[in-house]
Parts: C-alpha cells; sequence; structure tokens
C-alpha cells in the first residue's frame, strides 16, 4: 500500500511538473504556449527526440547505453537524402534502404556488447564517431536538399480533420473494450478487483485527453504524421516492455543479467536484439528528422542522444538497469522540448536554453532519488 | 562487571515494531550469543549497538562498562570500542590488506599516509590471526574466509573491546570456522568481549558462554550455554517444538534419472586447468544425492558447469533418462529438466527490484506465454500457490522481493525452479543464511519432491544436513570425487577424513 502510494507520487510528480511548466510558459507567453499552432509544433518538434527516447528506454532498461543513436540519425537520414538527390531513387526504395542500414549498424554495434562483451559505452562511443565520420565523408560535407514531396510527407504532412477524429474514436472505443475485457478476465480468475467507477473513470479521463489532443490539432492544420508514430510506437513497445517475454526479460537482464543467465534467459542474444531495434529506430528518427528539414547536413542529429538519455532518466528511467517505462521517457521528451519551445518563445538566448535543460536533469534525478521508498529499514 | 547492558530497548518502523523492550547484559571477556529466526529483530539490535540507528530513534538506554552511552553515528560507536563484522563484508575489494585495515583511520607522518606504520602494524594483526598473508595482497583476491578474518584484524587494530560478529560462518568452511573458532577463543582469553550472533545452535553450543534468545522482536531470555540443548534453544526460538528437522522419506527409486561419466570443468581464464576433474556419478529418481567437500572443492564448478552456467570449457557425457545430451546454456538445461540454485542468491538468483510474482516465474515464463504475450492472471494464479506452497511469508505477491527476509527469499528461489518442473533439482547450499523455521520448511519441500519422483542433489557444507537428508554421499576433495558413502555407513568423522583426503571408501 505504501509502495503503491509513493509510486504514485512519483508518477504524478512528472506530471505536476510538466504542468507547472506549461503554465509559466502559457503566462509568460500570453496564452500563445498553448495555442493549437505552437501545441501542433512543439508535438512536431519532439518527434525525432521521442523516437530515439523509446528505443533509448529499452536500451537503459537491459542495463546498456547507446550514444550512436544522434549520429546513426544523422547517417541514415543523410544517405536517404544522398540517394534521392543525388541518385534520384523513389522515396520507397529510399526509406527502405536507410531502415535496413540502421537494423545492420545497430546489429553491428550489438554483436560487440553482447558477443564481444565490450560495454555498450565504449562501442558506442565509438559508433558515434565512426557514423558522424562516414555521413561526413559520403555527403563530402555538402547540404543535400531538396526532398521529393513524398519524402518530405513522412515529416511534414498532417491527418485530415475527420480522419483525425474517426481515429481517436477508434482509439476510445478500444479503451473501454480493453478495459471491460481485463475487469471481465480478472474476475474469472477471482483476482483483486478496481472499484468499476475506478477503472471507468480513469478511461474516461484518457478519452477525454485523447479527443482534447485531437480537437487541438483539428483547430490547426490537423494531427501531424510524425507524433501520430511517436504514439503507434508508444503503444508498441509499452506493450512489448509489460506484456510480452521479450520485455520481460529485458527488465531481468538489466536487473541482474548473471541471476538472468541462471533463470535460463539467452542474454547475449536479447542484448544484441536491442540494439537492432535501436538501430531501426534511430533510422526512423533519422527519416522523420530529414523530411521535415527538407534537407540532410552534416551536423544533422547532434547531441540528440544526449537528449533522449536526458529524456529517459527525467521519466524515471534508471540508469542502473532493470526500472523504467515508455511512457515515462515520451513524457520526458515532452518536458524536454517544452522548454526548447518555450525558452524560444520567449527569445530567451541559446546559452541559457542549455543551462536550464541541464539544471532541470539534475533536479529531476535528484527528485526521483529523495522520493524513493527507503531501501532498508522496515 | 558487565561490558555491555542493553534495557528495555524498543524500536518501531512505520507498521511494525522490530524490537520490544529488549533488555540483556552481556558480561565482561564473554562470548555472547545472539539467537533468533530471521526478522526475530537481531540486525536491528545490532544496528541500535553500532550507532546506524541514531539514538534518538529508539527507546531505552545503552550501558558500555557500566556508563550510559548515546551513538548518533557508527564513528560514536567505534570511538566507544565497538566493533561490527557484517555478515556483508565490508572491504573494499581493489584494495590491499593493509590498506583496508587502515581505511579511514591511516597513521600519518608529516601529513602523508605512513606506510610503513601500516605495513608493519598490519603484521603484527596478520600473525596474531594466523594469517601467511603478504599485508600488500588485494582483499579481491583472497577467499570468502580469509577476508573474514581481515575483517576481525580490522576490528582488533582498533582496538575495539566488543566485537560484533553477524553470522560470521555462513560462508566459511569447516575448517575456517574452526580457526575463527580459536581465535575468538583467544580473543576472550585477552579480554575482549564477543557478540556473536548465528543461525548455526551447534557453534552457538561450542563456543558461547551465554544466550540471549529474540522471538519477534522481545527477548525470551538470557541462559548460560550449559543449561541449554539445541532443542531447548529451538523451541524458544520458534516458540513450538520443531519434532523432526528432517522429513523421513521412503527409498528411491529403482531409475536412473541422470548419468555423469568422465565429466571435466576447465577454468574460464586459464583454458588448461582442470578445475573437475574426470568426475562420474548417477542420479536415481526419488534420490537425494548429498555433496560434501570443502570450500574450493569444485562442488558449485562441477554442477553450474553441467547446468551450462560455468563460464570454462566442459568435457564428459551426460545422460539424462538414457539418452546423450550436450547443455551449453542453463536455457537449454532448464527445458530439459535440470534446474540449478545457486549458493550465492543475491548475484546468480535475486532480481531484487521486481515483483515476488515475476520472481517466481521467471525460469518458467514459457509455460504462461502464447505468440511472446504473458498471460498475467495464469502466471500470477500460478505463482501464488506456488507461493502457498513454499510458505512464503509476504504482505503481497506483487510486493518487491527486497523486502522480504533471506529465508523467505531463498522459499521464493526454491518455488522458481519447482515452477520448472525439474526432473533434476540441483541445490547449492540451500538453507546456508536461513532461519531455523525456513530451513524446516525447505526440508520438508524436498521431502515431497522426492515423494513425486524428483532427483535432488544437495551441496552442503553443513554435515549434519547432508547426514539427514541424503541417500546417498558424494564427497568431493580438489576437484575430484574422493569418495562415496550409502546413508548407513555415513557418519560426520567418515565425510571429514575423505574430505581432508584421508583415504576413500568405495
Amino acid at each position: 500500500m505504501r509502495k503503491a502510494l509513493s509510486f504514485d507520487i512519483r508518477a504524478y510528480g512528472l506530471i505536476i511538473a510538466l504542468a507547472f511548466i506549461a503554465l509559466l510558459f502559457t503566462l509568460l507567453t500570453d496564452g500563445d504556449f498553448l495555442s493549437s499552432r505552437n501545441l501542433s509544433n512543439l508535438f512536431r518538434q519532439m518527434s525525432v527526440i521521442s523516437i530515439l527516447a523509446i528505443g533509448m528506454t529499452l536500451v537503459i532498461i537491459t542495463g546498456h547505453i547507446d550514444l550512436s543513436v544522434g549520429s546513426l540519425a544523422g547517417l541514415t537520414g543523410g544517405m536517404a537524402a544522398i540517394l534521392q538527390v543525388w541518385f534520384g531513387w523513389d522515396t520507397g526504395w529510399v526509406l527502405l534502404l536507410a531502415l535496413l542500414a540502421g537494423l545492420l549498424l545497430g546489429g553491428w554495434q550489438g554483436w560487440w556488447v553482447a558477443y564481444r562483451g565490450i560495454p555498450s559505452f565504449i562501442v558506442t562511443l565509438g559508433g558515434m564517431l565512426i557514423f558522424r565520420g562516414i555521413l561526413i565523408g559520403i555527403s563530402k560535407g555538402e547540404t543535400v536538399a531538396p526532398l521529393e514531396a513524398s519524402f518530405q510527407r513522412i515529416g511534414q504532412s498532417y491527418l485530415p480533420y475527420a480522419a483525425g477524429y474517426i481515429l481517436a474514436g477508434i482509439v476510445i472505443l478500444f479503451l473501454f473494450l480493453l478495459t471491460a475485457r481485463k475487469r471481465k478476465k480478472r474476475r474469472e480468475w477471482g483476482l483483486k478487483l478496481e472499484e468499476p467507477v475506478v477503472s471507468y473513470g480513469k478511461a474516461a479521463v484518457y478519452s477525454l485527453l485523447i479527443m482534447l489532443f485531437a480537437y487541438m490539432m483539428n483547430r490547426y492544420l490537423g494531427i501531424p504524421v510524425p507524433i501520430l508514430l511517436v504514439l503507434l510506437l508508444l503503444l508498441v513497445f509499452g506493450f512489448v516492455l509489460n506484456r510480452t517475454r521479450f520485455g520481460r526479460y529485458l527488465y531481468a537482464i538489466g536487473g541482474n543479467s548473471e541471476a538472468a543467465k541462471y533463470s535460463g534467459i539467452n542474454v547475449k542474444r536479447h542484448t544484441f536484439a536491442v540494439f537492432v531495434i535501436m538501430g531501426l529506430l534511430s533510422a526512423l528518427a533519422g527519416l522523420i528528422l530529414t523530411a521535415r528539414l527538407n534537407a540532410a547536413t552534416v551536423g544533422a542529429g547532434q547531441m540528440y542522444e544526449l537528449d533522449a538519455i536526458a529524456a529517459c532518466v527525467i521519466g524515471g528511467t534508471s540508469l542502473k538497469g532493470g526500472t523504467g517505462s515508455v511512457t515515462g521517457s515520451l513524457i520526458g521528451a515532452l518536458v524536454m522540448t517544452s522548454l526548447d519551445n518555450g525558452m524560444s518563445m520567449m527569445d530567451i538566448d541559446a546559452f541559457w536554453q542549455y543551462i536550464v535543460k541541464g539544471l532541470i536533469l539534475i533536479l529531476a534525478v535528484w527528485w526521483d532519488l529523495s522520493s524513493e521508498p527507503g531501501g532498508e529499514g522496515a | 562487571m558487565y561490558a555491555l547492558e542493553m534495557v528495555g530497548i524498543t524500536k518501531e518502523f512505520p507498521g511494525t515494531r522490530a524490537l520490544d523492550r529488549v533488555s540483556f547484559s552481556v558480561e565482561q571477556g564473554t562470548i555472547h550469543a545472539v539467537i533468533g529466526e530471521n526478522g526475530a529483530g537481531k540486525s536491528t539490535l545490532m544496528k541500535i549497538l553500532s550507532g546506524v540507528y541514531p539514538a534518538e530513534t529508539y527507546e531505552g538506554t545503552i550501558r558500555i562498562g557500566g556508563k550510559e552511552v548515546r551513538f548518533r553515528t557508527p564513528r560514536d560507536a567505534e570511538a566507544a570500542g565497538i566493533a561490527v563484522i557484517h555478515q556483508e563484508l565490508s572491504l573494499v575489494r581493489e584494495m590491499a590488506v593493509n590498506e583496508n585495515l587502515f581505511l579511514g583511520a591511516e597513521p600519518r607522518k608529516y601529513g602523508m599516509i605512513d606506510r610503513e606504520a601500516i605495513y608493519v602494524q598490519t603484521k603484527k594483526w596478520l600473525d596474531f590471526l594466523g594469517l601467511d598473508l603478504d599485508p600488500e595482497t588485494k582483499v579481491g583476491s583472497l577467499g570468502i574466509g580469509q577476508q573474514q578474518l581481515i575483517e576481525i584484524a580490522k576490528a582488533l587494530s582498533k582496538e575495539s573491546s566488543i566485537i560484533i560478529l553477524d553470522e560470521p560462518t555462513s560462508a566459511l568452511s569447516e575448517e575456517e570456522v574452526r580457526r575463527l573458532m580459536e581465535i575468538l577463543r583467544e580473543l576472550r582469553r585477552k579480554g575482549v568481549t564477543c557478540l556473536y550472533i548465528s543461525h548455526k545452535l551447534s557453534e552457538v553450543m561450542a563456543l558461547a558462554d551465554a544466550a540471549t534468545v529474540l522471538r519477534d522482536g522481545k527477548a525470551v531470555g538470557t541462559f548460560p550455554v550449559g543449561e541449554l540443548t539445541e532443542e531447548k534453544i529451538i523451541s524458544l526460538m520458534v516458540g513450538r517444538t520443531v519434532a523432526d528437522l528432517y522429513p523421513s522419506r521412503k527409498d528411491p527409486r529403482d531409475e536412473t534419472v541422470l548419468e555423469v561419466r568422465g565429466f571435466s570443468v576447465f577454468h574460464p581464464v586459464r583454458s588448461e586447468k582442470r578445475v573437475v576433474c574426470d568426475v562420474s556419478f548417477s542420479l536415481r529418481k526419488g534420490e537425494v544425492l548429498g555433496v560434501a567437500g570443502l570450500m574450493g572443492a569444485g562442488r558449485t564448478e562441477l554442477f553450474s558447469g553441467l547446468f551450462g552456467a560455468y563460464g570454462g570449457r566442459t568435457e564428459g557425457e551426460v545422460l539424462l533418462e538414457g539418452k546423450k545430451i550436450t547443455l551449453r546454456h542453463p536455457g537449454e538445461a532448464i527445458r530439459r529438466g535440470i534446474v540449478y540454485l545457486s549458493e550465492d542468491r543475491k548475484r546468480y538468483g535475486l532480481f531484487l527490484d521486481m515483483e515476488v510474482k515475476k520472481n517466481l516465474s521467471m525460469a518458467s515464463l514459457d509455460r504462461w506465454v502464447k505468440c511472446g504475450i504473458v498471460d498475467e492472471e495464469r502466471e500470477l494464479r500460478e505463482a501464488e500457490r506456488q507461493a502457498a506452497r513454499m510458505r512464503v511469508k509476504m504482505a503481497d505477491i506483487e510486493m518487491k522481493i527486497r523486502g522480504l527476509s533471506g529465508g523467505n527469499q531463498q522459499k521464493v528461489l526454491l518455488g522458481k525452479s519447482l515452477l520448472a518442473r525439474p526432473k533434476v533439482l540441483i541445490l547449492d547450499e540451500p538453507t546456508r543464511g536461513v532461519d531455523i523455521g525456513a530451513k524446516a520448511d525447505i526440508y520438508q519441500i524436498i521431502g515431497e519432491l522426492t515423494a513425486e519422483g524428483v532427483a535432488v542433489v544437495l551441496i552442503s557444507s553443513d554435515l549434519p544436513e547432508v547426514l539427514g537428508m541424503s541417500d546417498r554421499i558424494l564427497v568431493m576433495a580438489e576437484g575430484r570425487v574422493a569418495g562415496e558413502l550409502a546413508r548407513g555407513e555415513a557418519t560426520q568423522e567418515k565425510i571429514m577424513a575423505c574430505v581432508t583426503g584421508g583415504g576413500t571408501f568405495a
């Protein structure tokens, strides 16, 4: 009971912090921060970091780190642009090849970490330099632009208004169906059951948020496609971590890799798989980044790895491994992006933005640690 | 005169009263045992005595040498002459013995650490303890037993008058235990007072002058050891009489389930060195095969190698139910029905930050997985049933396993092994650091398992346990089988003779 309560305080703390940041910027910008236009911008801004943060959550839960994701996103995005602009490839093939490259390069790093036992910090630090080097080499230091409209659409298009509302409706329907199904199952198995008001109340609150989101986005240009992708990935990886054997094993490996091995878990294969997934997601993030900017530059994605790690950490993922959630990381990414966005709106100098973000990161972890239920004692 | 008096000590945690008006006195220059089940309050008491819990956080009075003391920090306790040797050693593995000994209290000369003084004084203490060691050896390269003795040297070097030993022998071999006991007797002659916390009643009987028994946070009483018997201590600790610690079992069946021929295990780094050499044995359905031997005799290496978890190469034939198998990975072993429960449960067993439920199901998740998705309701039900069978004492199956006592954690791990439905269950020191109640439960469960036809390998340094539980005993020494004894003919003396290489028994 005590544990459940303290967990909630930690989870809500993040939401409260986010609400506070939003409120602060709304006041300071005379309400512009919460305008549909700005929120739409903000969500598009955060999509790249969010995708990296989702992958990073998996990596950190498994007890590793990936410093190469920014470079890898830059490289795969750059490759895609070069193939299209210089060699005239179709968008479909370009995307496929870029994703494949991300998969292979992620696998290459995973092989060093999992099967050769090199610490992930080192392997991916190497990867960060190598991938950036390759990007500079193949692009000859030039900015590669412009892309075809079909490519740009991944990063810049919006869902039509009607489609947005229909999608929101479908999600809400599923939410209620799932709640009902879970209650039925728990009742059949004779397990503890929440009051119906609580379960359905929660579903109602989520539904309200979903509708609000669709409404706010539709007041501008509609739901941005990249954020839709992020939400889809959130659902997929949230499910993978919480409901699948693969997810359970990742937590186990990060929590105690020796015990995981003795429990019959193939630690190496799972570690390898995590880096493959991270590579794939990095490539996806790189494509969206390139599409949004309608160009590939040699500096694309620089420092993104740190933003992604910061988002995870603010979201409650422990660098020791074994704990964390994609939802938390996404909220972490939202906090970081809100700070960026809000301070830019207020024309605060870039140097201040770095300082504030750095302080927020430290404070978030300090707060997280100090509200942790005391290990020893009772 | 009393070296130490504790009067009316009460310590409360949110929701529980860990100590309830505990009073007892320890005479100067004696060895005083404090015994009780896990959760009885021993650790709390020690933390109060060593200043980990500051004086404001509990009620009651502590007197040392007749003077009342109030400790705010561990440093205060140290200054008052109290040294604690914890169950988990607090040495820095990467540092040398002499650096560890004087860590935080280095003798100085002109503001620099006086290396010669450290070396010489360390040597003196090592000689006193009969340790033939270079003071500049790295602690990490020493065995647990030697590390324990170095902890004691550290306590002595601080000229402590009261030494508290918390389960000092749980990781020691028989030989090392004997050595430790000699040293403690020597200290007693020198007038040092020892508080000796242990589960091992035989040690308490052999060593202590008096014993205080704790139960559920209360002191049941303090008795001269001469007035006590093991049975009486157990009934005082548990509050009831434990009729038979070891369950009576039927004879094993005649079917052989596992046969191992010429099995060798190689060192993980020096791949030419054999740590287990040409071992052969067989195991029948429903049999308990005890495996005795000193630390480093190759018992753990043999069975973790068999299980596919030891780092080094293995060689030899393994037949499971007549079929030849090769096991390269614990996953393969578990799928075939061979499950190994490690002696080091923190390192190789527990996922401390996970729920009890998930710890229970970790080795058998495949049974509740469809298309990669875990059926959590079924998992929860099976886990609950298993926890009930193991008699795990816990608030909730969805609490983190970190919050359970050692004995209950061990029961969860045993339950986890059983959920994997083993044909062969290998238990490596399953009752180390486990209190007597949990021990009895574990023996009971082993008995039930063998009745179901599971073959159990019981690796243990606790000879009464090996003798009480086994149908057959394999004795190992220096990586080889030094002898095999049948239930009827085995005695402690015969095992010890085998262990130390004094001939073989056929």
